[in-house]
């Protein structure tokens, strides 16, 4: 079982290595795409701007390699910005163009929500009525709290592939997608102590199937 | 629905966890891993490691206890104390750190901290507000509280703001240690002059000091030492105390 992290200089690979270090995987932290396309599952992590993330996948050819990754059928996760990426734009500092592996757009949380931005923050999950059993989520309730930082939401166009709801200020949005088989954590897995760490061992065990 | 934060605040110098009143006469206290790894264990929400003297020597000690820390700590932690530059950030970020936290360098050139919100996006920056008061107003501190900026500490919180950072931590020197209780004054000041998440810091002694600020300021975050340093109280216990006074708070 080989994880592969992608590695483009934007975002805390470190800490994604540490906690799956905890499971008896190999890890490689890596933009090269035969090693890519060699592993088992793929992590896209991203913390930052939208646009200058996209400069730095393109930079690497990584837009391909992911989208020929994506048509072997193995998992690809994105977290909190690598999920916003999967999209197909962002309004991020004017509009930007995302992956597109994903239909839908990014936006800002709305000008109504009350409360601060960013939404920094522990928050729980409210099921998008689909059940979450043998999947990212399994084992999750509704009572559990994860790790929040970010200003921008995703949206995608069809809401059954919505896994999973938050809600910050009055608004729900989309804390957890998935498409097939790509999916996607608004929340850092990697820093939501141990529950966390359930969410990223339910990926290694959709990968290993 | 979203939680109120707990954060651990430990000061570290030489290699070791310090603490004192109003930031000064430092006492060493014990390991900064081991500390880190018990409140972690224990529930709290997040952790700042705060270099208390800001020595190039500490600095790579610190990143050394950093990354120790990372290896079986999974909740965001901020490093602070003596960020000069862009490269210090990245250090600390490559090391695993999820945030900086900036005063005195800010201070001294405001465009550290934008290149900073530039190069990292504003999730990664905090800005840091040590204040002092004085007899109708409070000024802000550099250097870890040593010396004075001349810069009005409300303002400084509006400049940081201005400048781009996601969030700002309100340290208060007066209190800092006393465990008597925050300045519940300075800290509404701030969040009433700025609309991004703001963290209190300096005087927790109680759950209850920590719920009575909550209610009198729409604060979203408390950063304690003393008061889990020196075994006052437990995160469980607090946790549970805050909870029954009505404070959304991780379970």
């Amino acid at each position: 079982m080989k994880i592969a992290i992608i590695d483009y200089s934007i975002g805390n690979v470190q800490s994604i290595f540490n906690a799956l270090s905890l499971y008896d995987i190999e890890i490689v932290i890596t933009s090269d795409k035969n090693t890519i396309l060699d592993s088992d599952a793929l992590i896209l992590p991203g913390v930052g701007a939208y646009k200058r993330a996209m400069e730095e996948l393109k930079k690497r050819d990584l837009p391909n390699t992911l989208s020929d990754f994506i048509k072997t059928g193995k998992p690809v996760l994105g977290i909190c910005l690598g999920m916003q990426l999967l999209l197909e734009t962002s309004q991020e500092f004017g509009a930007s163009n995302g992956l597109g592996l994903v239909n839908g757009k990014v936006v800002k949380f709305s000008d109504k929500i009350k409360g601060k931005l960013p939404h920094v923050s522990w928050n729980s999950l409210l099921n998008a009525s689909i059940n979450w059993d043998d999947g990212l989520l399994d084992g999750i309730s509704e009572e559990d709290d994860f790790y929040f930082v970010h200003s921008f939401i995703c949206q995608p166009r069809d809401s059954k592939n919505i896994l999973a709801y938050s809600n910050y200020g009055g608004e729900n949005f989309c804390a957890v997608m998935q498409k097939g088989n790509i999916y996607g954590c608004q929340f850092h897995p990697e820093k939501s102590s141990k529950i966390g760490l359930k969410v990223l061992n339910n990926f290694i065990k959709i990968s290993s199937k | 629905m979203h939680k109120f934060r707990l954060i651990g605040r430990i000061d570290i110098n030489n290699e070791n966890v310090v603490k004192g009143k109003c930031l000064e006469g430092l006492r060493k206290i014990g390991n900064p891993e081991e500390f880190a790894s018990r409140y972690y264990k224990s529930g709290i929400d997040e952790l700042v490691l705060m270099d208390a003297v800001a020595s190039l020597y500490d600095r790579n000690s610190l990143i050394k206890i950093l990354k120790e820390t990372c290896k079986n700590v999974f909740i965001p932690i901020t490093i602070g104390g003596g960020i000069r530059n862009l490269e210090d950030i990245q250090e600390a970020l490559n090391a695993g750190a999820d945030k900086v936290a900036i005063n005195s360098q800010g201070l001294r050139d405001i465009n550290f901290i934008k290149d900073a919100v530039r190069n990292y996006g504003s999730q990664a920056i905090i800005g840091s507000v040590v204040a002092r008061e004085f007899r109708y107003s409070w000024e802000a501190f550099i250097d870890n509280a040593k010396h004075r900026s001349g810069v009005d500490a409300i303002d400084w919180a509006k400049i940081l703001e201005d400048a781009g950072v996601g969030e700002i931590m309100v340290t208060s020197i007066d209190r800092d240690g006393r465990m008597k209780g925050f300045d519940s004054k300075l800290i509404k000041t701030v969040t009433e002059s700025t609309k991004i998440p703001i963290i209190a810091c300096g005087g927790a002694g109680s759950a209850s000091d920590i719920s009575s600020m909550i209610n009198e300021t729409n604060c979203d975050a408390v950063a304690i030492s003393s008061i889990l340093h020196y075994e006052h109280t437990s995160i469980e216990k607090l946790k549970d105390s805050l909870s029954k006074n009505g404070v959304q708070i991780r379970k």
